[in-house]
């Protein structure tokens, strides 16, 4: 639909619920098959099928929920995992902060759903709708944020059933390291990024006999600053 | 804590992840050091859970050919790599591995 004419129809709202809505649906190929694998997944790692379902709606963050799988599976401590899905989350904030000022004169309960539905996908195909002016876009954020919390649902679902009617020796565990390579691997282009992954990678071969899975946590950190250290030696140069 | 207990809470700290700046209206800005560490946090977190599963599957390490993890494992870095697609990366690694265990290595050396 070309943007000028969307501008001024009877009922913009709808309009704009509309636009988002089909706008998420590319996303829906890459986000249906994440969720199907994670409802399998996280049956495999030995969580029972309602709270797996149920954590597609109380975390609704597809690499957190993946994270959090392969700790149950590996019996590590409560709030290990709880930090560990903070970390892994922390780029969210970046996502509120740079959709902060389109939504700044909502009322409170808008602001309270829309965040709830802050996901990568749906801010990243809102995002370029937003930055431009006008009209009642929070809208078009409820389009893709809702759509893709929809599709969430039913692939966990699907998910679910799927590893109920495969036989349970199959062993699906290795798919969850496979699909965090599959995820890693594209980000690595950059040398800093290169060391980030080879510095989380050597504390944590280190650091798997750790108690607590401490060594995990420890990886995370040691790796993050190894690339933030990369990043600043090569803009000093 | 149980699991319910543990999916609460991190529902709510990325629910409240989510909600910081939006609920302070543009009052604050992300400093830089944060926004310049942010690329590192899923690569450094997801390959700290991917080489021991790799590499030390099971606690004890197993650098080895016979080992399928390692092997399959680093089949999908290579296609990772290569193609950039999620898909096939998951489903290339997770066939060498299915087909090395059943010639007989064992799953989890």
């Amino acid at each position: 639909m070309i943007p000028g004419k969307a501008a001024r129809p009877r009922r913009p709202q709808l309009t704009e619920l509309r636009l988002g809505a089909l706008a998420v649906a590319p996303l829906l190929v890459g986000v249906v098959p994440f969720g199907v694998i994670y409802g399998a997944l996280a049956l495999q790692s030995g969580i029972p099928a309602i709270p797996a379902m149920a954590m597609s709606s109380l975390v609704f963050a597809g690499s957190a929920q993946f994270l959090l799988a392969q700790l149950a599976g590996l019996g590590t401590p409560a709030l290990v995992m709880v930090a560990s899905v903070a970390l892994v989350n922390l780029r969210h904030a970046l996502y509120s902060a740079s959709v902060a000022p389109v939504l700044a004169p909502l009322p409170r309960r808008w602001k309270a759903l829309l965040a709830y539905l802050l996901t990568d996908e749906a801010y990243a195909a809102a995002i370029a709708r937003l930055d431009r002016a006008g009209g009642p876009r929070h809208w078009f954020l409820l389009g893709t944020g809702f759509v893709l919390w929809l599709g969430w649902q039913i692939s966990t679902a699907a998910g679910i059933l799927l590893r109920e009617s495969l036989p349970p020796e199959l062993p699906l565990d290795f798919a969850l390291p496979l699909t965090f390579i599959a995820i890693v691997v594209p980000m690595i282009r950059s040398r800093a990024a290169l060391f980030a992954a080879l510095a989380a990678a050597g504390v944590a071969l280190a650091g798997a006999g750790w108690p607590l899975r401490l060594g995990l946590l420890a990886a995370a950190a040691v790796g993050i600053a190894a690339g933030w250290a990369g990043d600043r030696r090569r803009s000093r140069a | 804590m149980s699991f319910w207990m543990v999916m609460i809470a991190g529902g709510l700290v990325t629910y409240l992840t989510r909600l910081s700046f939006i609920a302070a209206e543009g009052r604050l800005s992300v400093p830089r050091w944060f926004r310049a560490m942010l690329p590192f946090v899923p690569i450094a977190t997801l390959t700290a859970l991917i080489a021991p599963e790799l590499l030390r599957p099971g606690g004890e390490w197993a650098v080895s050919l016979k080992n399928p993890r390692l092997v399959a494992g680093a089949v999908a870095i290579v296609t990772a790599a290569l193609a950039r697609n999620v898909l096939l990366t998951i489903a290339l690694g997770f066939l060498v591995f299915l087909g090395l265990v059943w010639l007989g290595a064992t799953p989890t050396p």
